[in-house]
């Protein structure tokens, strides 16, 4: 940056004495500040009443604070344990009182619970030999294992060494089907035992059947609405744009009534004779395709039509004239112009999707959970909270990772409705 | 799509016809389930399938909770005499959930467009005034409501709420806000199990779509304009509310539309917030949907289809005034 030396007395000066590049540059500073003013009221709620609760879900997620708020004492006895064979003397004693005080005040329940999820039998355990723990006396290695032979083995005490802080990431390696062996390493559960992976790929699995039959409907009416007179067109878009509208919960009743055994289209079938019996066409992955798809169907469509709009038509004519026929004319000049369409449409309806709930939950089967439904089984069924927070924070990196491809690829300030 | 050249060939011809056709069955597709929904629910019978038996508005009246004309009664039980429906002539609850979830669904939907709005549009105006440090990722956090998956959204806000329940219920017991709060709504202010924390959770969800649509509206506006009214004299407070907000006053309304549709029609943050008095609509027909398909639940969906039209109309006439107003289109 070599800019030529300019004097002082040579500077343009505003008429109050100050040089113009300062009093400028002193303006812009005063504008940027005036526009964060104004953001910032919206910032800081959107930061409080949004941002904050996520950042709690993660903290949930990771959450272990159960484990030395009860087990006082042996969380930090076993600090000195070195792993091998089982714990001395000095742990079991911490262990015996930490079951008088759980018990006294009604807690061990709870840590039970947190720790039966570790390593099913540890909430028999706990619970049993709190019962007994007023009658322990030293020494307490013989007196717990007396108690219960389970605190003769090496493995009950190995998990609550390796759980013993207040954090913990066993619920992120549950959600992800990992389990960990009793030296620290990690292996992969067995096919017939992994559930979440299997849940979280069928999650992606049905998004990208539903954004590719979003683009197969979606293309050809956006081309369709793309070529016609205007007055025709927007009358058109209104028609996309209806379902739009429409409560989500309208449209999920209205593929009820179409779907189901006694719906329209079996009773239909059936009245022209196709079909004897009823096809399943509900509480399973046809009836979960085709409800989202039909909901998701404008979020396609409009990117596309507003691409395909700025397409000029006399490109597709030159193609013709120089000798394409019609097939290659759209594969090799058509098509290419609209991806940018086909990009934002297809990563906005596949962002929608990933984390649908409402239809899945009320057309699918129990074949086509979705990683949602998970969140809500494991937060009001199982009541597991801190395991409903994990999987919430695999959702939600997927959803931020396809977001940040899509603010790449399209920019948010582009986004568009209507 | 110009119309058909007059020298088209038969495979031309086909492929144009074709093609129609296709997109017909896909227009057929978007709009006909709407459609097959409302005549249920002038059933008579309490079915969710056709064919319909008979015409009856049984199911509105149920809706809106209320005793129907003597005529009516009459009819209904006439009918029950002689078989042709077989239950309960005129169902009147003591417990008005239909119409309870209505004004639920209004009061949220309400309160939290408008504080979506108010929010959204001040944070566009300082969007629009140019480029500042983190900009992009104070637009990406602004929008990310629309992104983020619901039940994330409704975890986070379950855990946080109650978190901060307890401290501002204190904080309100000290500062005696709370007496007064009593005095004016005759009950306590929390975040849980209230309709305050629903209002707030929603006006978030609404936010993203107020901040688009006035963007959209301020990317052709005229800073000069707000200049000139500077250099006339006007204060700057009089200059947004006589220049400024006439102006985008389109983008407003049609973000606070989203805002409003969003919120009444979302299900999720209710269930997971929401006390069990505190149902919405959507909300009360999803627990319909899962638990017996009575075509109340028809006549709730042909209300909202009804409103549906109503605000996508009133969208659309804005949208022409305001390209009347702006000499973009000739009519």
């Amino acid at each position: 940056m070599s800019t030529p030396t300019v004097d002082n007395e040579s500077e343009i000066v505003t008429a109050d004495g100050i040089p113009l590049r300062i009093s400028i540059k002193r303006a812009e500073r005063k504008r940027k500040i005036r526009a964060f003013g104004l953001i910032f009221p919206l910032f800081l709620f959107v930061l409080l009443f949004f941002v904050f609760p996520i950042v709690k879900l993660g903290l949930v997620s990771i959450d272990n604070s159960i484990v030395p708020d009860i087990l006082v004492h042996s969380v930090v006895a076993i600090e000195e344990w070195d792993g091998n064979g089982l714990p001395p003397e000095s742990v079991y004693a911490a262990m015996a009182k930490d079951l008088v005080e759980g018990k006294k005040n009604r807690t061990i329940g709870k840590v039970a619970k947190r720790l039966n999820f570790e390593k099913s039998g540890y909430r028999q355990l706990l619970i049993s030999s709190a019962r007994k723990s007023k009658r322990l006396n030293a020494p307490f290695k013989d007196a717990l294992i007396q108690a219960n032979k389970k605190w003769g083995e090496p493995a009950y005490w190995q998990i609550l060494a390796r759980e013993n802080s207040p954090i913990t990431f066993s619920y992120f390696f549950a959600a992800l089907d990992l389990g960990i062996n009793a030296d620290g390493s990690i292996y992969m559960q067995p096919e017939e035992q992994s559930i979440y992976i299997e849940i979280f790929a069928r999650t992606l699995v049905i998004s990208a059947q539903v954004t590719i039959a979003c683009l197969l409907l979606g293309f050809p009416i956006a081309y369709l609405m793309a070529n016609l007179p205007a007055r025709t067109s927007n009358l058109l878009i209104i028609l996309v744009l209806l379902p739009f509208w429409i409560s989500l919960l309208v449209r999920t009743t209205a593929w009820i009534v179409l779907l189901q055994d006694q719906g329209l289209i079996n009773q239909t079938l059936q009245l022209i004779g196709v079909i004897d019996e009823p096809l399943g066409l509900i509480r399973n992955r046809i009836g979960v395709v085709v409800a989202m798809t039909h909901i998701l169907l404008p979020f396609m469509t409009l990117p596309l039509f507003s691409v395909m709009k700025g397409i000029n038509p006399s490109l597709m004519r030159a193609a013709s004239s120089m000798g394409a026929n019609p097939v290659q004319a759209f594969f090799q000049v058509y098509l290419p112009l609209t991806v940018a369409g086909i990009g934002a449409g297809g990563l906005l309806v596949f962002i929608l999707s990933v984390g649908y709930y409402i239809t899945p939950a009320l057309v699918g089967g129990p074949q086509d959970i979705m990683a949602s439904q998970l969140i809500d089984v494991q937060m009001n069924k199982q009541l597991n909270w801190n395991m409903a927070s994990a999987i919430g924070v695999i959702l939600l990196g997927i959803t931020m990772v396809l977001f940040a491809i899509y603010n790449r690829l399209v920019g948010i300030d582009r986004m568009k409705l209507g | 799509m110009r119309g058909l050249p007059p020298y088209a060939g038969k495979l031309e011809t086909t492929w144009y016809y074709g093609f129609r056709i296709f997109c017909a069955l896909i227009f057929i597709f978007l709009v006909a389930p709407i459609l097959v929904i409302l005549p249920l629910s002038f059933n008579s019978l309490p079915y969710f399938t056709y064919p319909i038996e008979g015409f009856s508005w049984r199911w509105y009246y149920d809706f809106f909770n209320m005793c129907p004309t003597d005529q009516v009664v009459a009819d209904f039980t006439a009918q029950f005499e002689s078989g042709t429906i077989s239950d309960n002539p005129c169902p009147k609850t003591s417990t008005n959930r239909w119409l309870n979830s209505v004004n639920n669904s209004i009061i949220v939907a309400v309160c939290s467009s408008i504080v979506a709005c108010t929010l959204g549009t001040v944070a566009a105006l300082g969007l629009s005034r140019g480029k500042f440090p983190g900009k992009s990722l104070v637009q990406a956090i602004l929008i990310s409501p629309m992104i983020v998956p619901l039940v994330i959204t409704a975890v986070g806000l379950f855990f946080f709420y109650s978190s901060i329940d307890p401290g501002l219920r204190n904080f309100l017991e000290i500062t005696g806000i709370n007496s007064v709060t009593q005095f004016l709504f005759g009950g306590d202010i929390g975040v849980t199990n209230n309709l305050i924390g629903l209002i707030i959770a929603h006006a978030t969800l609404g936010v993203p779509f107020v901040v688009i649509t006035v963007t959209a509206t301020l990317v052709s506006f005229d800073h000069n304009l707000v200049r000139a009214s500077l250099s006339l004299g006007a204060s700057q407070v009089r200059t947004f509310f006589s220049v400024t907000m006439p102006l985008v006053m389109p983008g407003i309304v049609s973000g606070g539309l989203f805002a409003f549709i969003t919120s009444f029609d979302e299900v999720i943050l209710v269930l997971f917030l929401a006390a069990p008095e505190d149902r919405t609509l959507p909300r009360q027909m999803f627990s319909g949907i899962r638990e017996q398909l009575s075509p109340t639940i028809a006549a709730a969906a042909t209300l909202l289809v009804i409103l549906a039209i109503a605000l996508m109309t009133s969208l659309e006439l804005l949208r022409r005034r305001n390209e009347r107003l702006r000499g973009m289109s000739p009519g």
